[in-house]
């Protein structure tokens, strides 16, 4: 079964470097939870359930929610400066 | 191509294969970890190998990657925003989440309890149920549920710090009893782990919560409140 | 030639690739999405290069495991010092790299 596994070893290459030079950023971190979602992957082919629970669970959701959540705050606070600079 | 990224792609490149290169020539194994946890681990008080690893065999280790996660938090505290929340900005509109929490929530406390029950003989385990918890926790959050100041208060941080208070006693308990630092007696290691692995499950959840919902809200925006009734 | 022994390439990879967007990339979020390949690449290697040939090895997966955690712990941290960082000046790069 090696060819699964070159497969998702490229797979996981390609959607690094799609991740690393997206020119969206929330492109970039949902390319982020999607190799951490491969990760995962790798980490069952190298026979490591337990690290695939957590890389599912901490790598992939936890630090996604965090960055998505700060891309929110991002945008959020352009906005009242926008505001802010058109009202005043 | 300035010269800057032609130059930092050709040291990652040298990087990268120097790291080939010493994972291709390097030399045979003298030491055989394997076997060695495999000889010790009835003693271990678990069967699972990875979990006598991380809670037995190294858990000093354990012990401070507790202390580092603490660290973060506390550094989260100090740098929340010093205003008092506004009225609570992250709640979705979103039905279908409303109608499926009350399903969820309970089902992710269950798998969780059975996470960490599981760790002993099979893969699972303290880490991996704390994780679950904090995912339950942030789902609550985002469906507008909040436990209302539950972070200013002296609960919050008593459930932060349990684990790695019982982690310390339970380490200073071996010494007091005869042994090293964090040396369980055979007999006690059992029960021990267990009650390590509990506590450092409802403080890993708590912390990792704590890291999501100490961040602050989005601030005022009439934009914002257009944007988001439109989810 | 053991799947292991391709996955510890792989995270060889990952690890030249992460440090080149570190580089690369001003803007502070970026730097942290590199930084946190690099940290799976590493981690990767790790485990890799145990279990090349022989089974599976509990010791480095146990160091991997405490690893994602602080590997969290360390991103949620830069998180915040971040938010603060883009509160009081409203800039998301650092003053010597805008």
């Amino acid at each position: 079964m090696l060819w699964l596994d070159a497969l998702l070893a490229v797979t996981l290459l390609i959607t690094a470097v799609l991740a690393l030079a997206s020119p969206s950023l929330f492109r970039a971190v949902v390319l982020f939870i999607v190799f951490g979602l491969l990760m995962a992957l790798v980490w069952v082919r190298l026979e490591a359930p337990d690290i695939a629970l957590a890389e599912a669970a901490i790598g992939a959701g936890l630090t996604g929610v965090l960055l998505l959540d700060t891309l929110g705050y991002l945008h959020g606070q352009r906005d009242v400066a926008d505001e802010e600079e058109g009202a005043g | 191509m300035n010269p800057r990224t032609v130059c930092a792609a050709v040291m990652c490149g040298m990087l990268v294969g120097l790291l080939g290169l010493a994972i291709t020539m390097r030399p045979e194994a003298v030491i055989t970890l394997p076997e060695r946890v495999a000889a010790e681990l009835s003693r271990s008080g678990v069967s699972h190998p990875v979990t006598a690893v991380l809670l037995n065999f190294r858990s000093l280790d354990t012990l401070l990657e507790i202390g580092v996660l603490l660290l973060a938090v506390v550094v989260a505290y100090a740098l929340r925003e010093t205003q008092a929340d506004p009225a609570d900005r992250m709640g979705l509109d979103n039905r279908l989440l409303h109608a499926v929490i009350a399903w969820l929530f309970p089902l992710m406390l269950l798998v969780a309890g059975y996470l960490l029950w599981a760790g002993a003989t099979r893969p699972g385990g303290a880490f991996q149920a704390g994780a679950l918890l904090a995912a339950a926790g942030v789902l609550l959050r985002l469906a507008g549920i909040r436990p209302s100041d539950f972070a200013h208060t002296l609960g919050a941080r008593a459930v932060l710090v349990f684990g790695l208070a019982v982690f310390l006693a339970v380490g200073l308990g071996a010494m007091a009893v005869g042994g090293h630092f964090l040396e369980y007696p055979p007999a006690w290691a059992s029960p021990f782990i267990f009650g390590v692995e509990l506590a450092l499950m409802l403080s890993i959840g708590f912390a990792l919560f704590s890291l999501f919902e100490l961040a602050p809200p989005h601030p005022v925006s009439n934009k914002g409140a257009r944007e988001r009734s439109e989810t | 030639m053991s799947n292991a022994l391709l996955f510890a390439w792989t995270g060889a990879a990952l690890c030249g690739l992460g440090l080149f967007g570190f580089i690369v990339h001003k803007h502070l979020m970026r730097r942290l999405l590199a930084f946190n390949i690099m940290g799976s690449g590493c981690f990767l290697m790790l485990v890799g290069l145990a279990q090349d040939g022989r089974g599976p090895d509990p010791i480095p997966q146990a160091l991997v495991l405490t690893g994602i955690v602080v590997a969290v712990a360390s991103t949620a941290l830069a998180l915040v010092i971040f938010r603060r960082w883009f509160r009081l000046s409203g800039k998301v790069r650092l003053p010597e790299d805008a």
